[in-house]
Parts: C-alpha cells; sequence; structure tokens
C-alpha cells in the first residue's frame, strides 16, 4: 500500500484538472479490435452518437487472424480525445487503442485521381509534376490519366492541389494507415 | 443435448431461478426447455413490462435479471428496458429469438435487425452464429452484466440454432481479452484525495447510484463519520446514505433540497461517488459549484472529466476505494473543528428551508402528504418503486431511504411505466419485503396490463396511483414555462382504476380523504395479492423546490 500518509499541507488551489483535452491537431488512433462481424458498426455507431466526426478510416488485418486493426484520424481541435479514447475502450471488442504520436509514427494513405488532359503539352506537365511526387501514372488515354501515389495525407493533399487545376474528373483516397517507428509494436 | 437444454444448464450455473418473458415463433424452442428446466419463468403480458420486471428484480436483489422475448416486435418491444438499463447501470441480460439462420436478412416474418437496433444502448451483445457458442456466450453475457460498471447485455438467438444438438460442457472461465474493467482504485490518487479531504474547510459527498450498484453503502457511511461530512444523493443515489442523519442533506438536483444544492453550490471540495454530473444534477453546468475542486471515484472511467472536469480521479469499485480513502483520511487525523463554520452554514439552510407545502384544511390529499402517509403506513421499511414524473420527485423527496436498494426508479432514461413491472420483478426477489409502487395516473397507464401478470403467478405488489388525471410533471412545465397553455396533458377520469383492478384479478381501493389515508394505506397494504390504490390527490400541485432547466443550483425557485 505504500508509504504511510503524510500529513503535508496540500492547498486545494494547487490541485489542477485533468480537463477534456482538445488537443488541436490531427490524431492518428491505431485500434485492434476483435475480428467479428458488426465491430465496425459498433465502432461508428459509437462515434455517431457521441458526436465525434471520422476525418478517415481504414479497415485492414493484421498478422493475427483473429485481429482487425482500424486506422482512425480525427480532429483533436474539435474533439476531447481522452473522451473519444475511453469511450472506445468501453467496447468489449476494442482490444488496444494507440494514439499515435506524429513524431514517432509512419502514416501512409492511398491515393488516385483521375485527371483531364487536353493535350500533349499538358499530360507532360502532369506527368512532370507526378515524377516529383514520386507518383505513377497507371492509366493513360487521349484525355486522361490516372495517377497513383503513396504518402503521408499532406504529401497526398498538395499532389491534389496541383493537380486540381487541370481538371480533376475524380479522385479517391483511401485514409491513412499507421504504424509506429522502431521496434516496439504500435 | 439442444443448445437451448445447455441455456438453462447456463442459466442455473449463473443462479438465476427467475426469468421474465413471453414466448413467440423464434423462441419456441427455448420456452420448450424451460418446460422442465426448474427455472421459474414468468410470463409477461408484454415485452417492456418483462424487461422492466428483470431491472427491478436485479435492482432490489443486486443480482442479474433476465428478460426474454421473442424475434422482431418482441425485441422491439424491449427496447425501452434495455435502454433504460443501459442508462441505469442495471445488469440484465436479455435473451431474444431470432428467425432462422437461412431467412437473416431477407425480411422474413417476424424478423428484425436486433443487434443492429440495440448497438447504441447495450453495455454489450452477442449474436449467436453457431450453437456451439452458445454456452459460452450466456457466461460471457452474465460476466459483462454484472461487472465492472453494470448493464444491459443482449444476446440473440437464431431459432434453428437453439434447437441444434450440440454436447454441452460445463464452462469454466470466460475469456473477453477487450473487457477489463478496473476496480482497484490507485493508491496515490487515494492518499491525494485524504489529503485533500483534510484540507477542505467546505467539503460535501456526492454519492450516485454507483455506490449502491457497488454495494458499498457501509463503507460510505464509514468515510462521511470519520467526522462529519456532508452527505447528499443523486435519485438514484437514494439509500446509499441512510435517511434520516445528521449528516443527511437530501437529495440534489433539479427537485433536490436548497440545503443540499446550496451546499454544492458553496462547497470548495466536492467528492463524487458512483456519480455521472448529470444535467439534472448540475443545472447550468458553467455555474455548477463554481467554487469546488472534485474529487471523482468511478468505475467507469469514460465518466471522469466528462461533464465536469475532476481534479482528483480515482477509477475504481467503491467498495474498494471508499475503506483504503476512509484508512488514509483517517490516518491524516482531521481536524473536525474546520468543519465547525461549514456545518453551521448548512444547519441555517435547513432551518430556513426545510421541504415544504401548504397542506389542505380539508379531507383534500396532498400529494406531498401522500407520500408522508405511505411512509408512516409502511413504517418507511418498504421497497418502493416508481414510474416518472411529479409523483416520482415527491416520492425521492418526501420518503425517507434508511438503505439501499429499497428505492427503484428510472432515473437516467425517465421512463413511464416503469414502476408497476418493476415492483413486480422485486416482489420476485424479496418475496418477503414489502412493495410498493409509487404510480402516476399517467404512468401506470404504460405497464398496467402487468396486474394481470401479478395476479396470476400471487405477485402481492401494492401499487399507489398519484391521481390528479394530469401529466402532472408536464402540466407543471406548462404552467411555468409556457404560459400555462395545458396541452395534451388532461387524463380525464378515465380509466376506472378500481374496475381495472377488479378486471384483472386485483384489489381495487379508492382513496379520496386525508383524515383516514394512513389506516386505510395499512389496510391496502395488509390485503392480500395485488392491491391497486387510487388515491385522489390535489390536481394542480407544483414539485418545488425546482432549479429551472438551464438555470444555476443558487437560483432555485419556490
Amino acid at each position: 500500500m505504500g508509504e504511510p500518509a503524510t500529513k503535508d499541507i496540500l492547498s486545494l488551489d494547487e490541485l489542477e484538472a485533468a480537463v477534456g483535452l482538445r488537443t488541436g491537431r490531427k490524431h492518428i488512433l491505431s485500434i485492434l479490435v476483435e475480428n467479428k462481424p458488426g465491430v465496425l458498426t459498433r465502432i461508428t455507431g459509437l462515434f455517431a452518437r457521441r458526436g465525434f466526426n471520422i476525418d478517415t478510416l481504414a479497415v485492414g488485418p493484421t498478422d493475427d487472424d483473429a485481429v482487425s486493426r482500424i486506422t482512425l484520424t480525427l480532429d483533436g481541435a474539435v474533439h476531447p480525445i481522452d473522451q473519444v479514447t475511453k469511450q472506445l475502450h468501453k467496447l468489449v471488442n476494442v482490444l488496444k487503442i494507440r494514439d499515435l504520436e506524429p513524431a514517432e509514427t509512419l502514416a501512409r494513405e492511398l491515393a488516385v485521381f483521375k485527371v483531364s488532359t487536353v493535350d500533349g503539352a499538358t499530360r507532360a506537365e502532369v506527368v512532370q509534376i507526378c515524377e516529383i511526387f514520386r507518383a505513377d501514372v497507371v492509366d493513360i488515354n487521349k484525355r486522361s490519366v490516372v495517377v497513383e501515389v503513396t504518402g503521408g495525407c499532406d504529401k497526398i493533399d498538395a499532389l491534389e492541389g496541383l493537380l486540381r487545376p487541370f481538371g480533376l474528373v475524380e479522385m479517391a483516397r483511401t485514409g491513412e494507415i499507421a504504424i509506429s517507428r522502431g521496434r516496439s509494436e504500435t | 443435448m439442444r443448445a437451448v437444454d445447455a441455456l438453462m444448464e447456463c442459466l442455473k450455473a449463473e443462479g438465476v431461478d427467475v426469468v421474465f418473458g413471453l414466448p413467440g415463433g423464434a423462441n419456441l424452442p427455448t420456452y420448450d426447455a424451460f418446460y422442465d428446466a426448474g427455472i421459474r419463468n414468468i410470463l409477461v403480458r408484454h415485452e417492456a413490462g418483462g424487461g422492466h420486471a428483470a431491472e427491478g428484480y436485479a435492482k432490489a436483489t443486486g443480482k442479474v435479471g433476465v428478460s426474454l422475448g421473442t424475434s422482431g416486435p418482441g425485441a422491439t418491444n424491449l427496447v425501452t428496458p434495455i435502454c433504460d438499463a443501459m442508462m441505469d447501470s442495471v445488469p440484465v441480460v436479455f435473451i431474444t429469438g431470432q428467425v432462422q439462420t437461412h431467412l437473416l436478412g431477407t425480411d422474413g416474418f417476424q424478423e428484425a435487425d436486433t443487434i443492429g437496433i440495440t448497438m447504441p444502448i447495450v453495455k454489450h451483445s452477442f449474436m449467436i452464429q453457431h450453437p456451439l457458442e452458445l454456452p459460452r456466450t450466456i457466461h460471457e453475457a452474465f460476466h459483462v452484466a454484472r461487472s465492472g460498471r453494470p448493464g444491459p447485455v443482449v444476446v440473440d438467438i437464431p431459432s434453428d440454432l437453439s434447437r441444434a444438438d450440440i454436447a454441452y460442457e460445463p464452462v469454466q472461465d470466460v475469456h473477453l481479452p477487450g473487457y477489463q474493467p478496473t476496480t482497484t482504485g490507485n493508491q496515490k490518487q487515494i492518499r491525494l484525495a485524504a489529503k485533500a479531504l483534510t484540507n477542505a474547510r467546505r467539503p460535501v459527498i456526492y454519492a450516485g447510484g454507483g455506490v449502491v450498484a457497488a454495494n458499498a453503502s457501509p463503507q460510505l457511511v464509514e468515510l462521511a463519520t470519520v467526522d462529519r461530512l456532508p452527505v447528499t444523493c443523486t435519485v438514484m443515489g437514494l439509500g446509499a446514505f441512510p435517511a434520516p442523519h445528521q449528516q443527511w442533506l437530501g437529495m440534489l438536483g433539479m427537485h433536490g433540497t436548497r440545503t443540499a444544492n446550496y451546499a454544492m453550490d458553496e462547497a470548495d471540495l466536492i467528492i463524487a461517488i458512483g456519480a455521472r454530473f448529470d444535467d439534472r444534477i448540475t443545472g447550468k453546468l458553467s455555474e455548477f459549484a463554481p467554487r469546488a475542486k472534485f474529487i471523482h471515484i468511478d468505475i467507469d472511467p469514460a465518466e471522469i472529466s466528462k461533464n465536469v472536469p475532476a481534479h482528483i480521479p480515482i477509477v475504481g469499485d467503491a467498495a474498494n476505494i471508499l475503506p483504503r480513502l476512509t484508512a488514509e483520511y483517517r490516518a491524516l487525523d482531521p481536524d473536525p473543528a474546520r468543519l465547525e463554520e461549514w456545518w453551521s452554514r448548512i444547519r441555517t439552510w435547513q432551518e430556513r428551508h426545510p421541504l415544504r407545502y401548504e397542506d389542505s384544511d380539508d379531507s383534500e390529499i396532498k400529494p406531498q402528504y401522500m407520500i408522508k402517509a405511505l411512509h408512516e403506513a409502511t413504517g418507511g421499511d418498504a421497497i418502493v418503486t416508481s414510474d416518472v414524473g411529479q409523483h416520482q420527485m415527491w416520492a425521492a423527496q418526501y420518503y425517507d431511504f434508511p438503505a439501499p436498494r429499497r428505492w427503484i426508479n428510472s432515473g437516467g432514461l425517465g421512463t413511464m411505466g416503469f414502476g408497476l413491472p418493476a415492483a413486480m420483478g422485486a416482489k420476485v426477489g424479496c418475496p418477503d419485503q414489502t412493495v410498493v409502487c409509487i404510480a402516476g395516473d399517467g404512468s401506470v397507464q404504460m405497464n398496467m396490463q402487468e396486474l394481470a401478470t401479478c395476479s396470476q403467478e400471487g405477485i402481492a405488489i401494492k401499487v399507489f396511483i398519484m391521481n390528479n388525471h394530469y401529466l402532472g410533471m408536464v402540466r407543471q412545465w406548462q404552467e411555468l414555462f409556457w404560459d400555462r397553455r395545458y396541452s395534451s396533458v388532461d387524463m380525464g377520469q378515465w380509466p376506472d382504476f378500481v374496475k381495472v383492478a377488479d378486471a384483472y384479478g386485483a384489489t381495487g381501493i379508492r382513496l379520496t380523504d386525508k383524515g383516514t389515508l394512513v389506516d386505510d394505506m395499512r389496510e391496502a397494504l395488509q390485503t392480500p395479492g395485488p392491491v391497486l390504490v387510487d388515491v385522489r390527490v390535489t390536481p394542480e400541485e407544483n414539485v418545488y423546490p425546482m432549479i429551472s432547466p438551464g438555470q444555476a443550483a443558487r437560483d432555485m425557485v419556490g
């Protein structure tokens, strides 16, 4: 039970509250869940009911068949992250939640952009931009190209911004998946 | 054996001696198994009645209640009790029938997505996918329902799977890797809390239903009486601290005592135990207890700092934490003299602002007097259930509860029609105790059909209807906040409750005279079998005092 109680003065004024923190930054939650029917619904339902907005969501298998990983990003400026994670922890099928530290995290997203190219010159310009971003042209015809790129969401945002003026026919993004750097488990 | 026979073995292994439910197509196999399982199954008249009965049973006994319904409408009728059990943390396992697996997703007859519909209102739920899963799942359901912060668990069983033949092996343990509630409080935090208490000059203990759920009332009393910490309880916590008591401030919140609310308002340290800072407690959140620091003890970490930031959070079981906090606090040898000033302020409020009402000077029965009379007639010793509304608040104010699990009401969801079936469940669980339901004339009609169940099963509950022929609380709000525009609140003179009682095989009594009320109530209580008492009270009486919606506690009116 630890050391015996001491009677030092403790002023109530010294006590500080653990407020529901709004951190003001994007958070990546890596959530390990039991691979069972309805688990994703429980998580998205919880977010809907508590008024939390999911920015991106990616679900996939892990090395263990019985476990899936959900990578979910949300805005810490709008949501008290500790309340979000505590509510998630109450779900019986949720095994583990990590609120990943940006500096210690590798986060990647896959995006595909279909860009309108009216002539050879525009096409060349698009291809040149893609090279800088290490994006691959995966489909091409007279009037458009399809570009595939992976990276952090900032990089993808930047590429999107550059491609948009050419005429972005459509795009699809997977949402980020993430893993921690170094030897330790995410 | 059939999966449903294994289900019976599991229920028996969990100590289940009674279930409340209604059979239908999809749970025919389950009811067939009940036929010779040796478990009492009480046939309710509506699944909602069965669900609330299971809640009443659980709240009165502290055991897990069990409620059954068939697929589709049987399950949707259980939605209200499930949600009610969620809001008030009541351990109930709901077992629903489901259509056969080959019909799932085809909009089959009586098919409803029970798991989907109930997902936001359960602690957890299970859909049986394979008959072999059934035994383990049942034990997991009971484990989740009763442990940690208790709550409702739904088990949905497709009828073909429930008939399947399985090799049954008793299950010895449950394995839920994602479910490990924290029960042991952090010692450093407990020590810090003891120190803060020692240094507080205006402390208040604010205890909720969690103290009752944790069976931690004796430990609460012990902490409070190390020196003289003032105690208030939420509507869910009433009885957790014995009333009356020198240190008892009365209930707090919207219709709490002025003393309790003023004490919260001026406190420098509030010790919240198993309470969740509901809006009916805090009033205007930004002006709630503005001078206070908060110790928050709760088994659910998500309650900490949800509404009100905690300065010293302690996650765990109150029955584990309170004795350790008491020991630490006692070891610090707190100086009781520091509370003198605080107590003299509290005594001033108590003298100046007792609960009060204007009694009639003729035979008219004031609703507040009705509760006092019932307290007298029962010797203050009954298990009391209630519906929701004015009668509930008056019961909470005027019936002093000397012990926990004596006051059973729907606090969080505020479910009309809760009281009568809850009384039925409580009486089944505690057959030797007097079980009384204080009902509203509006509320009682929502589950009155269970009187038939009571007659058939010989469940001798005594229902006292506070009959003002209004939806009284709504009428009060219309009077106070909507310019007396009484819209859809007048229930008229229907039904004739004495005739209703008669039709259901219960005894019906009408009481209209204040002069003989206590004696008449005694007689009703002594009448064998279920009794329905129609007590005619002042139609337009308001519940006071009151924190008006969106206002601060210090601005109480009435």
